[in-house]
């Protein structure tokens, strides 16, 4: 077993796990971070997004080791006007995908920002690309709700978005 | 998942040689095929050489007007790079219709590649399958089959390759270059992916401990003028029923070059050569598109249910080629 | 209605969720994340085969993994208590999700039954020895096609909250002389809830008490299963479920993993977390039930309904499983002179059905609602004109009053906002560039019961107020909303209102399902604040306080709290509870017909070449009764609405006919609605108050999801001239 060190949130870790436990493990059942979520455990739900140096990806598909030199940062290290939108939109139900969603969208904002395009976005343009509605589903669809949120949740990330 | 040890390459020749010299040890890209193989117990490494942070992931303009595209860009990087934006349209989008932000974001250009196949019975470990158990036999067979293939199948396997980014690489003639002990090679993207026929365990001419290291784009003037046009379910991640990646290139109504691959139907990434026969040089009219595509699918044969596919094809064909004549003769 | 201090009334706000910031910055614990000393994790084993007998299971390899603490199997599990045969008289029976006594037992009764746990002190190790536990079988003969066994149907009994078939006329006598004719087969696959968050146990035993943590729509009821269980008395069983994410029926039930997870804690003495796969999820937990349907409508040339025939074959299991009420909807829906509705089931080796979200409704509302479309193109009257001229005055099938019903409101309203009157009524009449653009309407529906829960509410004379109540709440809002309703009811401000719910140690409440958990807490809450606005008028007369607030009131009395109960949870209480309980639903079955229902109206694209469907535009309004908070139930009827897209163009589990084994247990093969699938969707409501329910609510939760599917059909019809009556509407279907 390797001594792991993992940065979450600002802070360093040492952990002792092997390397087939996911960075989703690790946070969420090495060091009790259990805001990031286990909805499939296979790379196809999102809740279990978190932000890797700003980026976002799925822990789940992620081994721990892979990303022991990254800034993780999960929903209990984030504070950002999104969350209070999100209440205020009820862009969430049960409340099981929203640690993804609001970690998706603090980094779809930010790639959207460096003019990363999407499946839905048009020529390249020197102005770069408005965030529509649209561009906000195509760019969150890989944060599955449910529940069925997602008229508040588009809402939500629009309100902060513009 | 089982347990296995992990070590993380400096540099290629580390990495390489590392596979090279333990037995049933792999190559770990950005994990999102890998890890999710394991982890559901089909792929049963001991050691993975972890290649995701080799010095391979810039995207550089060769001599020549191509690029050169190294192995360990991540997806998302690739579609936002200019170049590939005005350039090669095609592969841009046809990485942005692929799977999540999330997952391009982990994904590297070399794993893509790699992927393996989404077919229901290879992913179910109680079933059958030629390619996960060789000789064990083929449960698609008989059962649901709207996601196998209808062109370059085999009686022992009918799985399809489920990549977006190769549809479209596979269409502009890219060349991928793989390094081991023994040496650089290069090999054309056509000639990567092996059909089933009897031994569909062996999905590609890479050897065990063969790393691709870069994807080279070709200058292809056509490109500039394509369209990668994915069919699926869901509006959005989802793997494709069937997909296109055409370029067209036109001087008034005549295609002087035609650049056509197709994905979700066959074993490997289909580079459309009948139908690129017919279009080179003919009008680019609904008739020459729909013959394009007739000549292409001569040899499709449905595999149970999935009969729709060639129908599905022929009209995704005709439709992204339609586009492009439209998009393409546009002042 | 009482006022709050400054004036405001709060039922009817669109107030935030109370629980909103502890589910967006992480600090929700949902049920698999509750840290104990000495946690362990475990993993299930399912069986690969429908039918069957374990003849050997070697777990030599698994329990060699390091950090397996043991491997349990039918050969060295606890002996359980086996699940009584469901009866009414017995709520602990209601809530066992099959008959099956799991680890029990060496037969196996459907393809991906627990036959193993393996229990670690990690959860990767548990996972790893699971997948190398072996066992052998030995087969015996399966019935495990439902198209197959569709003619083998019999008869599906009714009960009073599910009726069976029914009858009035002579339906088919009619149907052959109607000069106009709709007769069809529509079919629905099987459906999986899903719920994001899979289900999750942690189980701990102290002694002969036991604490769960589970994500259970069910808190009250699964408490008294596990105590029959386990054989200890319900006083000592704790069930804990504050959050749960998202259920829709999915766990209502206890299901193999919650009975394992117990079961391992006892074996090996140590606290046992388990989490589903998603793959466990498809293979350990029930289904929505496909369904082969049968609509056939006859008219006169007018549009008048002569002859209305539903029927339905559903699949239950051989090991348990719910009744659907399929027809339910053409018992209701239209003035049709003569109806029949039959429904009839198979029996299969298969894990049992289960309630999915509008069981019944949703997949029969499909097919009716499809085929009263058919008809009206056959008529070449509009759709909603033909729906108006076939609205009844009373419930068509028996004659009883609607408490209350205002579907032409609805309908009103709906084609108002949406823009009906632009609609062309030529199918494939609409195209923009290469999408065909079709609109589609249907009716939604759902019938409102109300229970009874036991509630306490304590007043304080620091001025605030607790209300205490065993509810679940699993994205539903129903502790906001209760808290609105008791902040109103006693005249204080909503912040001073704190809600105790999804815990089995409060007063016993409902299970969350069939729409009923608001408006039976809110008759309960109402009741309870009664008594005390009562007991403090008292005070203040004794005290010369009249007119003053209650915590003047309370200080000048000289009592720090006074509290109001209704129920109890003593055991006679429980039984007269439930006695009254029985008494008021079949009371009200008899006497009303309610409902909460409305009209969907949407806008399809179908791609012209590759038949890809997308949903673009969505109005529904709804007469849901009264809207207790704008905000949550509009999440609600949106979510329902969400679903149907799923049910209408995606979702089928896929069963291989051969093996009866699911092929697609997971999310990538289970297509749920993505954000790009599903378009801003505008929801009106009429907030009338239902006249015979508490406060006039209606329920929310499941009427959003009927129709849907149907709406989408007719639009794809409307756009593209196909009509399909087998869900899902995927691309093959229209390039075919």
């Amino acid at each position: 077993m390797a001594e792991l060190r993992v940065r979450v949130n600002g802070a360093d870790h040492l952990l002792d796990i092997p390397p087939q436990v996911s960075l989703l493990d690790a946070l969420r059942e090495h060091l009790g971070l259990t805001g990031t979520k286990k909805g499939c455990d296979q790379g196809a739900c999102g809740a279990c997004t978190v932000l890797a140096d700003g980026e976002r990806i799925n822990a789940c598909l992620a081994l721990a080791v892979q990303y022991a030199d990254r800034e993780i940062t999960t929903i209990e290290g984030i504070d950002h006007p999104i969350q209070e939108a999100f209440v205020r939109h009820d862009g969430f139900q049960c409340g099981y995908c929203t640690s993804g969603q609001i970690c998706s969208a603090i980094g779809m904002l930010a790639e959207h920002k460096d003019g990363m395009p999407s499946a839905v976005t048009g020529e390249p343009s020197a102005e770069g690309e408005e965030l529509t509605d649209e561009e906000i589903r195509e760019r969150m669809s890989g944060n599955l709700c449910r529940c069925g949120a997602y008229h508040g949740i588009v809402e939500a990330i629009g309100e902060v978005a513009r | 998942m089982r347990a296995f040890s992990y070590v993380s390459a400096p540099d290629v020749a580390t990495a390489v040689r590392a596979v090279s010299e333990t037995p049933n040890a792999k190559f770990l890209g950005g994990g999102t095929n890998l890890v999710d193989l394991m982890r559901e117990n089909i792929e049963h490494p001991d050691v993975l050489v972890d290649v995701s942070r080799l010095p391979l992931n810039g995207v550089e303009e060769l001599p020549d007007g191509g690029l050169r595209i190294g192995a360990t860009v991540r997806n998302s990087a690739l579609a936002a790079h200019p170049l590939v934006r005005t350039r090669y349209p095609v592969v841009s989008q046809a990485v942005l219709n692929g799977a999540s932000a999330q997952l391009r974001n982990m994904a590297t250009v070399g794993g893509n590649l790699l992927q393996r196949t989404r077919c229901l019975y290879f992913y179910d470990t109680a079933s059958p399958c030629n390619k996960r158990e060789p000789g064990s036999g083929c449960a698609a067979l008989g059962g649901f089959t709207r996601d196998a293939g209808i062109l370059g199948v085999s009686e022992r396997c009918v799985a399809t390759h489920p990549s977006d980014l190769c549809v479209a690489l596979v269409a502009l003639g890219a060349v991928v270059e793989v390094e081991s002990t023994r040496g650089t090679r290069r090999i054309p993207l056509t000639d990567l992916h092996r059909l089933p026929a009897d031994t569909p365990q062996r999905e590609t001419v890479l050897e065990r401990d063969e790393l691709i290291t870069a994807v080279e784009l070709p200058p292809v003037p056509a490109a500039a003028n394509s369209r990668y046009r994915k069919v699926r379910d869901r509006a959005s991640y989802a793997f494709a029923l069937v997909s296109v990646a055409a370029a067209l290139r036109l001087d008034g109504d005549t295609i002087t070059e035609a650049r056509l691959a197709l994905g979700g139907i066959a074993p490997k990434p289909w580079r459309a050569n009948e139908a690129e026969h017919v279009l080179t040089g003919a009008r680019a009219t609904e008739e020459t598109f729909d013959r394009a595509a007739a000549a292409e699918l001569d040899r499709a044969q449905a595999v149970g249910d999935n009969a729709f596919k060639i129908e599905l094809t022929r009209r995704t064909i005709v439709a992204t080629l339609r586009e492009l004549t439209h998009e393409g003769s546009r002042p | 209605m009482t006022r709050t201090v400054d004036g405001e009334h709060l039922v009817g706000q669109p107030i935030d969720r109370i629980d909103g910031p502890a589910k967006t910055t992480g600090g929700a614990r949902f049920s698999a994340e509750h840290a104990y000393p000495g946690l362990t994790h475990a993993a299930l084993v399912p069986a690969t085969v429908s039918r069957g007998r374990i003849t050997a299971i070697d777990t030599a390899a698994a329990a060699a993994v390091p950090g397996v603490i043991t491997v349990l199997t039918h050969g060295n599990a606890p002996k359980l208590n086996p699940p009584k045969r469901p009866t009414p008289a017995n709520l602990s029976t209601l809530v066992s999700g099959t008959q099956v006594n799991y680890l029990n037992t060496d037969e196996v009764h459907w393809d991906g039954q627990p036959v193993a746990v393996v229990v670690a002190e990690t959860s990767h190790a548990a996972r790893e020895a699971a997948a190398l536990v072996h066992v052998s079988y030995e087969r015996l003969p399966a019935v495990v096609d439902f198209a197959a066994e569709e003619p083998n149907a019999v008869a599906q009994k009714g009960n009073p909250v599910m009726p069976g078939s029914a009858k009035k006329g002579d339906a088919d006598a009619a149907l052959a002389v109607a000069p106009v004719t709709v007769d069809a087969r529509y079919t629905t696959p099987q459906h999986h809830h899903n719920a994001l968050e899979p289900h999750a146990t942690t189980a701990v035993w102290q002694g002969d008490e036991l604490t769960v943590h589970d994500s259970t729509q069910s808190i009250t009821w699964l408490r008294k299963h596990l105590a029959l269980r386990f054989g200890v008395p319900e006083a000592k069983v704790r069930v804990l479920a504050p959050f749960v994410g998202g259920g829709f029926g999915g766990k209502g039930f206890a299901w193999p993993g919650t009975i394992i997870a117990v079961l391992a804690a006892r074996a090996t003495g140590r606290p046992v977390r388990l989490l589903l796969t998603r793959e466990d999820v498809h293979r350990a937990v029930g289904a929505r039930t496909p369904s082969a349907q049968r609509v056939a409508l006859g008219a006169d040339t007018g549009g008048r309904l002569t002859a209305l025939v539903h029927t339905s074959v559903t699949r239950t299991s051989r090991v348990g499983g719910q009744p659907e009420q399929v027809t339910a909807p053409a018992q209701h829906l239209y003035d049709a002179t003569n109806i029949r509705t039959a429904q009839s089931q198979t029996t299969l080796d298969w894990m049992p059905n289960t309630s999915m979200r509008a069981p019944g409704d949703a997949i029969g509302s499909f097919a009716l609602e499809s085929a009263i479309d058919e008809l009206a193109g056959e008529l070449g009257i509009d759709p909603v004109e033909l729906r108006m001229r076939n609205e009844p005055e009373r419930n068509p099938i028996d004659g009883k009053r609607f408490s209350h019903r205002m579907l032409r409101e609805a309908y009103a309203l709906g084609a108002r906002r949406f823009g009906w009157e632009n609609r062309s009524p030529e199918p494939r009449s609409t195209r923009d560039g290469r999408w065909l653009v079709g609109m589609g309407v249907a009716t939604a529906y759902h019938p409102a019961m109300q229970f009874t829960a036991n509630v306490t509410v304590r007043l304080a004379a620091d001025g605030t107020v607790t209300v205490r109540c065993g509810f679940q709440e699993m994205g539903m809002g129903n502790a906001t909303v209760q808290a609105q309703i008791a902040a109103d009811a006693l005249g204080v401000p909503f912040e001073a209102v704190r809600v105790e719910y999804g815990d089995s140690a409060l007063p016993a409440s409902v299970m969350a399902g069939g729409s009923m958990q608001t408006s039976t807490v809110a008759g309960s809450v109402l009741a309870a604040c009664g008594k005390l606005t009562r007991r403090l008028s008292t005070l203040a007369r004794r005290t010369g306080m009249q007119g003053r607030t209650p915590t003047e009131i309370l200080t000048a009395a000289r009592v720090p709290f006074i509290d109001a109960a209704v129920g109890s949870d003593t055991r006679l209480g429980a039984l007269a509870g439930q006695a009254r309980m029985l008494a008021k639903v079949v009371r009200d079955q008899r006497t009303w017909a309610k409902a909460a229902c409305g009209a969907h109206f949407c806008e399809v694209r179908v791609d012209a070449d590759t038949g890809e469907v997308r949903v673009s535009r969505w109005t529904a309004a709804f007469d849901v009764g009264r809207v207790i908070n704008r905000k949550t139930a509009f999440s609600q009827l949106r979510g329902g609405i969400v679903m149907g897209i799923g049910m209408a163009l995606f979702e089928e589990a896929l069963v291989d006919r051969r093996t009866g084994r699911i092929m697609n247990p997971s999310l990538s093969g289970y297509h749920v609605p993505v954000h790009a699938d599903v378009p801003p969707i505008d929801i009106a409501c009429l907030d009338e108050p239902d006249p015979t329910m508490p406060l006039g609510i209606l329920g929310v939760g499941e009427v959003g999801i009927t129709g849907v599917a149907a709406a989408i059909a007719n639009a794809i019809h409307h756009a593209t001239g196909s009509r399909i009556r087998d869900l899902p509407i995927t691309p093959d279907k229209l390039v075919t």
